[in-house]
């Protein structure tokens, strides 16, 4: 059907409205990190790279970086390992209990954050998990693991389990079929839900504000600790970094699911 | 494929096999043997437990009863990647990641086959199924029938001695299907290997095999060459099965010199007859009926009335049906120098009643068929 010009046009401006209204607080914080003066104000003043000078100089950002990152990187690999093995388990279930089970593994994705935080940092209190590396990579990886769940059970729905059986047929055992037929075949799905399960951990911040503590913490938290403390213009190069780190990690994964679901069609 | 004498075809010998889900037999004490080398079909209906045959020859599925030799070892219990058995599927099941060459030299890898002799192998065995040229190609890049031929060369090049093929022509169109059978044959002819091909298309068993096992419902009806399958049926069902056939039923009784049927108000004659306490019916294939105007007498000491239902013209002669007085068809074959007769014309079927098929009523044979 044609559409009248004059209808096109609003339509045209509604769409760039909404498109402008959900990028603006990322489009704000880029510029704001080559502000020229130690002030939060926007629009900024003057250029300069000192904030981003001051990410890599200063040991309480670097450390912080490095915290995340290496968070960040156990959580990927813990939650792929757990997260396949369930998709593979589930996938091999009669429907009725593995989707109970699904269900139960996804809640992460539904309850609160803060429902979530207060949990864990009550557990952890306990078990004196408050402010350790096992604590974060623990935590993390709860929130995580939904998302290498859902990539490599999309996965497995396409693919297809015959193939398993002409392997055996052709002499390969089970281990050996895995690795020669089953895991190439999805790891588009693990490596996207890897990728998912980095950016979950690296950018999470309700739950590490519970479990953190001065000898531990991790960007975000960095990141708002000097945000309530002063107006500190690094936080935005470090939000700068993040966006960039992350947008490549979520991109790479959804470009993953999308040949993987493209692929087989 | 090394030298003729290794990939020489191992006998396979299933004995009383039974196979049950829940209630349910899929399988119900099943026994047939296969000579080594032999092309044997397994053909019968849908659901008559043809794959459930095949898979547990191939070790993919578990029978609830009974023995398994191939070579005269027992394999029950062995797994299916340790039985050595080549299997072609209906799905091709190439694996996708992989090239052609690379699929074809799968199973060689797995036995640690030497990368020279791998790669002359792999040529060998795609020389074989015509596909060469395409060692490169990922199946994605093939068509169903390209993708068919591999699957078979990947299934022939580590010289198993048993090769089973459940319906791998089933999903390809006729043209091809006949070409691909003439392949088959001709590489069952050169390899030696023993075959177990799944069917249910009966023609096609006919082109291929050395003999035909006959399932219905989980049982082996008969098993025979096609021609003692089409000559002498051991079963109403098998007779229905395999080519065109007439099959007479009606107020059956038996004396001395034989049997009568009474079909509406006519009566036909046969010297045979059967033992026991069944409804005896008659099987006649379309060329021991001869079909004549009213007044015309044939050869043959038995005539029916009917009326042409259907006429269809064959190119070599013609194909009628003829509903006969009780409302049964019957189909008749004649040949170019006959007359040719309309549909609705009055005719009358002469047959002589020792060319006609004495077998044990089974209402079954009607049901499964189509
Ligand atoms: N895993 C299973 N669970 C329950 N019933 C099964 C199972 N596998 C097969 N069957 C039943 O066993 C019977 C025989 O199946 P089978 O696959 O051997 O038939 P088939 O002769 O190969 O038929 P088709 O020509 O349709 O392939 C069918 O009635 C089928 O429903
Ligand atoms: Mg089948």
């Amino acid at each position: 059907m044609e559409m009248k010009p004059l209808t096109r046009a609003v339509l045209g401006l509604i769409c760039l409205l909404v498109g402008i209204w959900l990028v603006a607080p990322t489009i704000v914080v880029a510029p704001m990190s080559f502000n020229g003066v130690k002030s939060l104000a926007f629009p900024p003043r003057g250029f300069s790279w000192q904030w981003y000078e001051n990410f890599v100089t200063s040991p309480d950002w670097s450390s912080s970086f490095f915290n995340s990152l290496k968070i960040a990187c156990l959580v990927a690999i813990l939650a792929t390992v757990l997260g396949t093995l369930a998709a593979f388990g589930l996938d091999r279930m009669r429907a009725r209990p593995a989707n109970l089970i699904r269900m139960l593994l996804l809640t992460p994705m539904v309850v609160p954050g803060v429902v979530l935080a207060i949990g864990i940092y009550a557990v952890y209190l306990d078990a004196r998990l408050v402010g350790t590396l096992t604590g974060f990579v623990l935590a993390h990886t709860i929130l995580a693991l939904p998302f290498v769940l859902i990539a490599v059970s999309a996965n497995l729905e396409v693919f297809d389990k015959r193939l398993e059986t002409a392997a055996a047929s052709l002499g390969a055992g089970a281990l050996t079929t895995f690795r020669t037929v089953t895991l190439p075949l999805i790891a588009p799905g693990m490596l996207s839900g890897l990728l998912f399960a980095f950016a979950t951990s690296f950018d999470e911040i309700i739950v590490s504000l519970f479990i953190t503590n001065p000898y531990l913490r991790t960007l975000p938290v960095q990141i708002f600790a000097s945000i309530t403390r002063d107006a500190d213009p690094t936080v935005a190069a470090v939000g700068t970094i993040l966006l960039c780190v992350t947008t490549v990690l979520i991109g790479g994964g959804m470009l993953l699911l999308g040949r993987e679901r493209r692929g087989r069609s | 494929m090394t030298t003729k004498a290794s990939n020489r075809g191992a006998a396979i010998e299933i004995r009383s096999i039974t196979k049950t889900y829940g209630d349910f037999r899929a399988l119900d004490d099943v026994s047939l043997h296969v000579e080594p080398g032999e092309f044997m079909t397994l053909l019968g209906p849908s659901g008559s437990g043809k794959t459930t045959t095949l898979n547990v020859v191939a070790g993919f599925t578990d029978l609830t009863s009974g023995t398994l030799l191939v070579g005269g070892k027992n394999v029950v219990g062995v797994p299916a990647h340790k039985r050595n058995i080549g299997v072609v599927f209906q799905h091709y099941a190439l694996f996708p990641h992989m090239t052609v060459g690379r699929n074809v030299a799968y199973p060689l890898t797995l036995r640690g086959v030497g990368k020279a002799e791998r790669e002359a192998r792999v040529l060998r065995a795609l020389d074989m199924v015509k596909m060469r040229d395409f060692a490169h190609r990922y199946p994605s890049e093939l068509s169903g029938g390209q993708q068919q031929r591999v699957a078979l060369a990947r299934a022939i090049v580590f010289d198993p001695p048993v090769l089973l093929m459940d319906e791998p022509l089933g999903a390809l169109d006729k043209k091809l299907r006949e070409w691909l059978q003439l392949e088959i044959k001709r590489i069952h002819r050169e390899l030696g290997t023993t075959f177990i091909y799944v069917t249910h298309d009966q023609e096609e068993a006919l082109v291929l095999s050395d003999r035909i096992a006959v399932f219905n419902r989980g049982r082996i009806e008969q098993v025979g060459t096609g021609r003692e399958l089409y000559d002498e049926p051991s079963t109403l069902f098998v007779g229905r099965f395999i080519g065109d056939s007439t099959v007479l039923r009606g107020g059956a009784r038996s004396d001395g010199t034989g049997t009568a049927l009474k079909i509406a108000d006519e009566t036909v004659t046969t010297p045979r007859r059967l033992s026991g306490d069944v409804t005896p019916v008659m099987l006649l294939r379309p060329e021991k009926l001869s079909i004549r105007r009213p007044g015309q007498p044939a050869a043959g000491q038995n005539r029916l009335s009917g009326r042409i239902a259907e006429a269809i013209y064959l190119g070599s002669g013609s194909k009628y049906e003829v509903a006969l007085g009780d409302g049964s068809l019957a189909i008749v074959r004649s040949s170019l120098t006959d007359e040719s007769f309309k549909i609705g014309e009055q005719v009358d079927l002469w047959f002589d009643g020792a060319d006609a098929k004495l077998l044990a009523d089974d209402a079954s044979a009607e049901t499964t068929l189509t």
